[in-house]
């Protein structure tokens, strides 16, 4: 079993030290990931209904309120 | 009760419309290229021949390069829909985010497993191993646009569900009606082949640019063998499937349809414009303008026969819907929202005396699902509102529709070419080629304006308007993350287009 797990280890340790333009692209990726999840999403994206309201009950009874107040937005 | 601006919605519309398409610039890419190389690789198994291992290699950079800067664009728009369409995510549900969720952890398995196999394995694992990885990372990847797609057909033809007025949500009925729903069918297999297409195209043309440019000719002129009749088969099912699309939305958004085609006034054995102009004056209520296009060309009874399979069936217009059509059963405009604003009107009477008065409650309730079917009609006053952008939806389609033939006829010339030895010597075929790569994605986008833009003014069919769906919160906010987006994505897009270019440019003749 552990032979498997160091094979498998060093199959990915391998990989990832011979790599070319694949070192640039994780750089990408790690730099994307950083400002979608730890810049985007903290700053910009909370959720909605999760920060206003405490339960789904009072979710539920916003978007209601939402949904039954016609025409005002159109 | 907040009053929300026409800005707000404008704003958190432009945001969604600008992520989704920067997204969309990379997965069919994807999609397509992933069978590319898989189609490849199995060649290499088959012959045995180096030459196959080394374009199956030089394509799977490729890949690579746009799978790294593609991937996770999409949870951008995840993102949004907790933010800006709240009231949209409350009401669909958790139908959607279970399916996305474990999509998303099968996807991350299978990425890090035959991912790897595919870049890290060569020499390491077994031939065939390898090639069984590169058609799992095919077949696993289009796989992951099943749900996303599968939830968009719901938004178009929202079936399978209730919803819930206590809970203000929508319930699962009938999952496999969700799922094999014809709309979801059909969306599924025209996006998945129309990428197809997309990736043949660039193959074509990147190995085009190679004969251009006299170099690594062995492995363009393979490459094209492998596009060309890729391409070939996959635009015409793209074709076959695209009609099939439009027939399912004659049936489920005929409003989009007649949009399709700039149809104002309905018509018998109707007549398909096949080019046209509009007239700047679109018809109004008040001017009835008969005259829609300054110039067109049509073809008769193609419309009646593509959206029926009958010539001389009569196709409503927008002007049908509007009024209202008894002789072919088409409820006006007006009628469905007078029906909306019942149901409305019962649900708010439903919510208030629930648990209180019983009698009115129910009598509410059996008022609000008899009028439910139109409930989103209720929240407009004008019929004329409830139009799409006829123009916008007309030229998408008509440039998706044409770009696609030219395809067909590129992916022709290119069989024939190369099989008789001869593409090398054509250069304006080449170069034709090689400009084809952004018409590709022109064609991609388009296909999407005509799905988004022509169910307009809907988030789901019927049921909830875009301006219902989106959160009452800051425009300004809306209008930062914009061009935060805006930024962000054009750089992604540049680095994916100067590495992709690095290199195609630096492969040399032979080597690798
Ligand atoms: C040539 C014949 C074609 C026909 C008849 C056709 C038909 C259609 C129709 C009717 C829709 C709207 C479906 C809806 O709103 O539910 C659509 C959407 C779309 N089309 Fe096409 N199309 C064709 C070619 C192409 C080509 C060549 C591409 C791209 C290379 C393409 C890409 C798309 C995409 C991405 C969508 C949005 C997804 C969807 O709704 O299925 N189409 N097409």
């Amino acid at each position: 079993m552990t032979k498997l797990f160091r094979k498998v280890f060093f199959f990915y340790y391998e990989g990832f030290r011979n790599m070319t333009v694949g070192k640039r692209l994780w750089l990408i990726i790690a730099i994307k990931l950083f400002i979608m999840f730890a810049i985007f999403k903290v700053f910009f994206f909370p959720n909605f209904l999760k920060t206003r309201f405490h339960n789904d009950h009072q979710r539920s009874e916003y978007v209601l309120e939402q949904l039954t107040t016609p025409n005002h937005k159109n | 009760m907040e009053i929300l601006n026409a800005a707000l919605v404008d704003w958190s519309r432009a945001q969604f419309a600008l992520t989704a398409m920067f997204h969309w610039l990379f997965v069919p890419l994807t999609l397509g290229t992933s069978f590319i190389i898989a189609i490849m690789e199995t060649i290499y198994v088959k012959t045995g021949k180096e030459i196959w291992k080394r374009i199956t290699k030089f394509w799977m950079t490729l890949f690579a390069i746009n799978f790294a800067i593609g991937v996770a664009t999409g949870i951008i728009l995840e993102f949004e829909f907790g933010t800006n369409w709240s009231n949209y995510s409350w009401f669909v549900g958790d139908i959607f985010g279970a399916p996305l969720a474990v999509e998303g952890i099968m996807a991350f398995f299978m990425e890090s497993t035959f991912f790897a196999v595919m870049f890290f394995g060569w020499n390491k694992v077994s031939k065939k191993f390898h090639l069984i990885s590169t058609w799992m990372v095919a077949i696993g990847s289009n796989l992951s646009a099943l749900w996303i797609l599968v939830a968009n057909a719901w938004m178009q033809n929202p079936v399978g569900m209730k919803f819930n007025p206590v809970t203000a949500r929508n319930e699962m009925v009938d999952f496999w009606e969700v799922l094999f729903s014809p709309t979801a069918i059909n969306k599924f297999l025209h996006t998945v082949t129309s990428s197809y297409v997309l990736s043949a195209v660039f193959v074509l043309g990147v190995s085009a640019w190679f004969l251009l440019k006299k170099r690594n000719i062995a492995l363009a002129k393979r490459s094209i063998v492998v596009s060309s009749t890729f391409g070939l088969i996959m635009i015409i099912v793209t074709i076959f499937n695209g009609d099939e699309s439009a027939r399912e939305v004659y049936r489920t958004q005929p409003m989009k349809f007649a949009s399709l085609e700039g149809l104002y006034y309905g018509a018998q054995a109707a007549p398909l414009v096949t080019f046209g102009i509009f007239d700047i004056h679109k018809p109004t209520m008040e001017n009835q303008n008969p005259k829609v296009f300054t110039n067109k060309f049509e073809v008769p009874k193609l419309l009646s026969l593509m959206a029926t399979l009958k010539p001389n069936s009569y196709i409503p217009g927008i002007n049908d819907f509007i009024k209202g059509n008894e002789q072919y059963g088409i409820v006006s405009y007006f009628d469905r929202i007078k029906m909306g604003k019942e149901a409305i009107g019962a649900l708010k009477v439903y919510q208030k005396e629930r648990g209180k008065n019983d009698s009115i409650a129910n009598a509410a309730l059996t008022t609000f699902k008899e009028n439910y079917k139109y409930f989103g009609y209720g929240y407009y006053n004008d019929p004329y509102d409830l139009i799409p952008n006829v123009p916008l939806v007309f030229y998408s389609f008509h440039v998706m529709v044409g770009l696609g033939f030219w395809f067909l006829i590129l992916f022709i010339l290119g069989l024939v070419f190369v099989l008789k030895d001869k593409v090398q010597d054509k250069r304006w075929f080449l170069l034709t080629a090689l400009w084809t790569i952004p018409l590709a994605w022109l064609a991609s986008e388009a296909g999407w304006l005509v799905n988004e833009m022509g169910r307009q003014p809907w988030v789901i069919q019927d049921l909830m308007p875009t301006t219902t769906a989106i959160s009452n919160i800051n425009t300004t906010s809306v209008m930062i993350t914009f061009f935060l987006f805006a930024v962000t994505f054009t750089v992604l897009f540049i680095a994916e287009v100067r590495i992709m270019l690095k290199q195609i440019k630096q492969l040399k003749d032979g080597g690798h």
